[in-house]
Parts: C-alpha cells; structure tokens; sequence
C-alpha cells in the first residue's frame, strides 16, 4: 500500500486513501479521562522503509494519550483558522502560513519526546511552537507583532523560539534550518545528553543542496539528527513530482536510511519517531518523510486552488484529516462522548478568542526596542555607533 | 618594492619580515608590555640602509609598571617571539584550553594541521571531536556551527579563503546576524569566523576576494581584521569570548610576521582601535595588511617633513569613533588607506561615518585610497597596480597638506 509515484495527475488520488478498519480490544468502559490502561491501535497504513526495518504497526497508546492527542489538534485546527480571519482583519501583516491538516506531525512528534529533545523547523511554525508549551497569547502576541509575543514582537510569524523547551525556531530561508539542525545534533553529541534533534523541512525544501551536505557531515560524524520531511506535495505551487525527478523523499539519502510514514495518523507519527530516537542515538542520522496535507494555502496570500482542485482538498479532509481520525477512535472505544468531545472543541474556540483578545490588549513594542538585542552585551565594552550617542564603557 | 625588516633578526628571504615597530600603549588597551625597535630598510636588490637614527624612541609612559617589573626578572627581552600563525595557535589553543565548549570546524584543520598552520598540533591535543575536518561544504558546515552555537558551543568556524565563505553568506547573514535579535534575545551565537583574505601574491581573482565590504551591512555581526601577531592573538581570544558572532579577518601576506608578544595572557579589546604611531598633521586610517604600507610611505613622509597620525581601526564593524574622532579634531585631515575595493568598500562607510559625526572638524575633504574595481589579476605587475602602494600614499598625504 506505500504511495505509487507516478509523475502523472493520478497521483493526486492517492491521497485519498481511507482509513481501512482498525484492531481494538473488545473492551467497553465507562468515559475516564485520567485512565492510563495502554490500547494497542493498528496504524492504517503500514510504513514503508528504506535500508532500515519498520517499526511495528501496533501502537501502544492510552485514553488520556488519545483525549491529549484530541484536544491539541483541536486547538491548533482553531488557532490557524482564528489566525487566517486575523489576517484578514489585517491584524497580522506579512506572510503568514497555516499548518492546519498537518497538526498530527506536531503533536505525534511530541508525544514521542521530551522537551530537552530539540525541534527546528522552517516558517509554518504556529503548532510546532504550541507543542513544544508555547502559549496561545504567546503565539496571537507574537503574530500581531505586541511585545508578548515569544520574540518580543521582532520576529513575526516565521520566527518563533522557545529555547526553554528546545523549540529552535522558526524560519524563513527554505532549507536553511537544516544546517542548523545538524548543528544542534552536534552539540547535542558533544555534550554527550542522550538527546536527539528533529530538524523539519519540506517537499521543496527537499532540493536543497545544502541538506546533502548537512547529511553527508551528519552521517560521516554519527550525529543524532533526525530529519523529518514534511511532504504535503507542493512546494508553494508546485507539485511534486514537478519539483523532484525522485519525490521519495525517504530515499534520497541513500546511506541514510528512511521511513515513510501517514503523517495524517498521529499515532504512526509517534511511533516513527520513537523509532527514529531510537536509530538516532545508536546509528546517527535518519530520515522520516511525513504524508501529510495542507488545507490552506502556501500562506495566506495563496488560495491555494490554482494548483489543485477543491475536490482534492474536501476529499483529502473527509478522508484523511487528523482530528477526524483520533475522533472516531476515541468514540469507538468509549473513551468520551460526541458530546463531550463537542465541549472540548467549544471550550477551546474559547480559550482561542480569549488568547486573542489578550493579545490585543498587548502593547507594541516601545521605540528603543528597535536597538535592543543586536548584540548580545559580551565583554567589556559596549559599541559606539556612528547613529547611536552611547557612552563608552570603562574597560576592564 | 623596499620592506622593513626589525634589526634584531637577520636579514633573510623575504617571506618573513619583523613588524618590530614603535607602540605606545594606548590608555586603554589591555596590553601592558611595551615594544621599542629601530629600523632596517630592505631594498629589492639586498642593499640594506641603516634608518636607525631616524627612528623615533618614544618613551613608554608609566602605565607599563607592571611590564618593567615583570621585565626585570626576565631575561632583557621580555615575552617571546611568534609568528602571526603561531600567535593565532597560542589564542585558540589557551582558549580551548580554558573552556571546554569550544571547538574548531573547518576544512582540513585537524589532521592536516591547517593549510595555514594556524591549527596545527590541535587535532592529536584535543580530539575529533573538538577540532573537526568537514566536508567542503561550506554553506552546511557555517549552519552546523551556527546551530551548535544556538545551544551554548563555542565553534570557530574557518574558512580556507575568505572567498569561500560568499557560499555561507545566507547562513551568516540571515542566521548568524540576525538570529539574537529576531528570537527577541532567546538565542546568543557566540561563533566566530575566520580565515585569510585579501590580495595574495598572485593568486587570481577568486581568492584574492575581499569580503568585508559584503558583510559590513549585516546587523548583529562584529568584524575585526587583525594585522599584528599580537593583536591577532588579542584579537582571537577576545572574538572566543565575546558573545556576539564575529569574523576575524585575516590576511593571507600577513601569516609570517614575526614579533614578540608578551607571555602573560591579554586579550584585545574587540571595538578598540589601535594607534600605531602618533602624529600632528594628518590621520591616516588603515587596517590589516595596508598598514604596512602606510608605516613604510611614513617613513618618507617623517623625512619630507610631515607627521602623519597612523591609527589601524582594527574594528570594522562597528568603527571605533572614538579614537578616530579625537584624531580627526587633533589634525583635521584625513587619508583612508585601504585594501577593499572602491565601491561599496570599508572605506566608502568609514568616510561616510566620519562626514556625518566629525565635518566641522575637517579641513579637507576625506581622501580615501582604495583598490581598483577590477577583479584581481593575475599578472604581478598589474596586480601590484590593483593595490594601494606606498608612492600612492605619500602624494596623498602630500595632497592633503597643502
């Protein structure tokens, strides 16, 4: 069942694989939110490998896990979309680019790993900084550009940090991340912490020269880095297989080995990175290709349907889309009901409007933050500028 | 083409040659020893003209007490002598040693010892995994140090030729520069990047680029250009310990220069220019390997009758204004010697700075002397021509003076 790639229009439709009937354990209990007992869950598609074994189909997973997974997809669903009318408000200026459809990567990821393991990321950043513990005013903040946002207001919706959590960013330069990545992974194995990096790129990032050569260093020095495509098959506007004359993207690291996994499935996605982590720290680099989707445009100046048909897009939704899938197993195994998982949504559009009329309130930041933070106040003595009247610092 | 050589060595070929030369410790400056030397002057054609008596011995004031203290229990020569390479090794090698995180990644440092031998011996000292041999992948492997730099590590990334790193500049630019400011101060990047530069001895146009005038505009990077063994050394350890990225411009005719250099440790100060030789009647502004060349042209300016204040602004971003400021309203005139190309250059920016901040004071317009706006050839001749000269600079000097 892996994905024919075929440089043809029928590839398209093969995103509209349903999701095929699933193992569960025939029990029946009453709604408990704090169970921990472990379901086994199939994942519907198997993965597909390269130069390395798959994982196994079978995720273990509990109801608290699965109502987690629920809710945090559902507020990340609600932010993106609060974020597009903000920006058609024109409260939010410059690019902005929704991740919605592809918030199973985020938050399957997470739930793989601890916060002293490292992500970095290109500019759709919103929900991978919501997992890593951002908070909503923290993300409307920074958006709007108020001093509460996570950068201050200075960097805008492709830059956001939490270095805290290990949440390196946020940026703009297609590719650019991925050099950085390997640069974290190498200090990670150089401070010997048993942790790994997840550097995240693109289909179109995926032809940058500069990610064979951050993989070429990352396998010759055994470097526990873990790139991680994000293919939702166009790359702004372009498909695909326009883009690469080989778009198994998992494959192209030839000595390094890759897996391909449904990135609409949030439990596959954790178990690939739970084997990633584990490859990485024994073995050094390897690569996951995600099969995820993007809803919305390229940003929100892209429709996003000059390149691919709505049907394509409704279809991908009815059939695959993330939250619908944890749904409907949260409801077959009784673990909540419609109701109930209705509330949550409810309450979360409310924590959203909250955030974003906090964030409103925020102030801009002041004038003299236009200075601030260029330089990083090192040693002795501060600049002198020819625009700035600073006083010199004494030396020591 | 006449060099200067110190009268304490020998003379010989004319690869290395001493920059034993007149340094008033500046008030400000960290370094407390005191260097006094007379000159020899080497034609082309092996006569040697003995200018001793025409040097000038200026007295070191009190500040040095320290260094006549220390001196008197050493021999009579105090600290010892390296080559600029060598000076560059003990920086990097004293500040491995004091702090674990960092570490060197470059093409050919470890094993090979550096194709210019600035990190040689460091491999076997401190392992793979702290003085690493990368790919030739330029782009990726200023990234990797970037990102390691993210974390806390101290890389130093090198660069063979400073051409080479034109492949790094998005990394250096839009990561490097601008990642501190645009994390809302999350992220320090405490990287330092260096490698040799400028114009060699025939060395063709690729490599014998000029990269500080392209990266003078990235905000958030400090540049410094180091042109003696020691402020290379001073230069080295304080770019280690400073917590913004810095390049340190070195220069590819400047790696045998010999002198002797204090033994205690000192670091230099990173926006500190340094005066190399005092003066009432013009400044002249240099760095890097065009000092030479200016020292040299003031050797005949001192016996036309003029006397040029001769200050190597060491700092190319940001400029030190102060130093050159109370130079410019001591003497009112200024020359600008420099080794980047015209347009776009260190020079363009530094006339541009002193126009804005220092014009009352001027009572000429600035004369800056830059190189060509040709890619280097490769021919001697026309390269020598590329490149400001000594000639150049006296009928410059003389030019402002009148």
């Amino acid at each position: 069942m892996a994905l024919a790639h075929v440089a043809s229009s029928t590839s398209r439709s093969n995103l509209l694989r349903p999701i095929s009937a699933f193992v569960s354990p025939n029990l029946r209990r009453q709604l408990s939110t704090d169970d921990t007992r472990t379901l086994t869950i199939e994942t519907s598609v198997p993965f597909t490998s390269h130069k390395c074994e798959s994982p196994s189909r079978s995720v273990d997973t509990t109801p608290s896990e699965l109502l987690s997974f629920f809710r945090d997809m559902a507020t990340m669903r609600r932010m993106e979309i609060a974020a597009d009318s903000l920006y058609k408000a024109k409260l939010i200026r410059g690019f902005c680019h929704l991740y919605d459809g592809q918030e199973a990567v985020a938050v399957g990821m997470e739930s793989a790993i601890t916060k002293k393991d490292s992500i970095i990321t290109a500019y759709r950043d919103h929900c991978t900084f919501l997992g890593r513990g951002g908070t909503l005013l923290e993300v409307f903040s920074e958006l709007m550009g108020r001093i509460h946002g996570c950068s201050k207001g200075k960097g805008g919706s492709m830059h956001f940090y939490k270095k805290d959590s290990g949440f390196y960013g946020g940026h703009g330069i297609v590719g650019a991340q991925i050099p950085l990545g390997c640069g974290l992974a190498f200090a990670q194995k150089y401070k010997k912490d048993g942790t790994v990096t997840f550097a995240l790129y693109g289909d179109g990032a995926a032809n940058q020269g500069q990610l064979f050569e951050a993989l070429n260093i990352s396998a010759l020095w055994d470097l526990p880095a873990i790139l991680v495509c994000e293919n939702n098959h166009y790359g702004m506007g372009t498909a695909e297989w326009r883009a690469a004359k080989s778009p198994s993207y998992y494959k192209r690291g030839d000595y390094v080995p890759g897996l391909k996994v449904d990135g609409m499935d949030a439990l596959a996605v954790k178990q690939a990175c739970k084997f990633a982590k584990e490859h990485a720290l024994k073995n050094g680099p390897i690569i996951l290709e995600m099969d995820t989707y993007r809803y919305h445009g390229h940003s929100m100046s892209d429709p996003g349907s000059t390149y691919r048909t709505r049907d394509e897009i409704s279809g991908v939704r009815q059939e695959r889309d993330p939250i619908e899938r944890i749904r409907k197993l949260i409801l077959s195994h009784d673990l909540a009901t419609e109701k109930e998982l209705k509330d949550t949504e409810k309450e979360v559009r409310k924590l959203v409007d909250d955030a974003i009329a906090q964030a409103k309130e925020s102030p801009m930041p002041e004038p003299h933050e236009l200075f601030t933070n260029v330089y990083a106040k090192g040693y002795g003595v501060e600049a002198f500028g020819a625009d700035r009247k600073e006083v010199r610092a004494v030396l020591p | 083409m006449a060099t200067i050589v110190g009268a304490a060595t020998a003379l010989s070929a004319s690869k290395s040659f001493d920059s034993g030369k007149l340094h008033l410790p500046s008030r400000r400056s960290l370094s407390i020893s005191e260097r006094k030397g007379s000159f020899l002057v080497v034609r082309s054609d092996g006569s040697v003209v003995h200018k001793a008596h025409r040097a000038q011995k200026l007295i070191a004031n009190a500040v040095a007490t320290k260094a006549d203290s220390s001196a008197a229990s050493t021999a009579s020569k105090p600290g010892h002598e390296l080559l600029l390479f060598e000076a560059l090794r003990e920086g990097l090698e004293e500040e491995m040693d004091r702090d674990p995180t960092v570490c060197v990644m470059g093409e050919d440092v470890g094993h090979y010892g550096g194709s210019y031998k600035v990190t040689k011996g460091l491999a076997t000292k401190y392992g793979d995994l702290r003085v690493l041999d990368t790919p030739i992948a330029e782009n990726s492997f200023t990234g990797m140090g970037i990102g390691a730099a993210m974390t806390g590590l101290r890389p130093i990334v090198e660069g063979m030729n400073m051409g080479f790193l034109l492949l790094a500049f998005n990394q250096i630019s839009n990561n490097c520069g601008m990642l501190h400011y645009t994390s809302g101060g999350q992220f320090k990047i405490p990287i330092v990047i260096r490698g040799p530069g400028g114009v060699g001895r025939q060395l063709g146009a690729e490599h014998s680029q000029r990269l500080e005038s392209y990266f003078q505009s990235i905000p958030g990077i400090q540049m410094v250009a180091c042109s003696t063994p020691y402020n290379a050394k001073g230069l080295m350890k304080a770019a280690i310990r400073s917590e913004n990225p810095v390049i340190l411009f070195e220069h590819v005719l400047l790696y045998n220069l010999k002198e002797r250099i204090p033994d205690e440790e000192y670091v230099c100060s990173l926006e500190e220019a340094e005066m190399v030789r005092p003066g009432e009647h013009v400044t002249i502004l240099t760095y890097s390997r065009m000092r030479y060349h200016v020292m040299q042209a003031a050797k005949t300016l001192v016996n036309k009758g003029y006397d040029p204040e001769v200050i190597d602004i060491r700092s190319l971003k940001p400029f030190d204004l102060h130093t050159i400021g109370n130079s410019v309203k001591k003497t009112h005139r200024v020359l600008i010697v420099e080794e980047c190309m015209r347009t776009g250059g260190i020079g363009a920016s530094l006339t541009a700075a002193i126009t804005e901040n220092f014009n009352d004071y001027l009572d000429a317009p600035i004369i800056c002397l830059s190189s060509q706006d040709v890619p280097t050839p490769y021919a001697g001749t026309l390269e020598e021509w590329t490149v400001v000269q000594p000639a150049q600079i006296v009928t410059a000097v003389e030019q402002l003076c009148q």
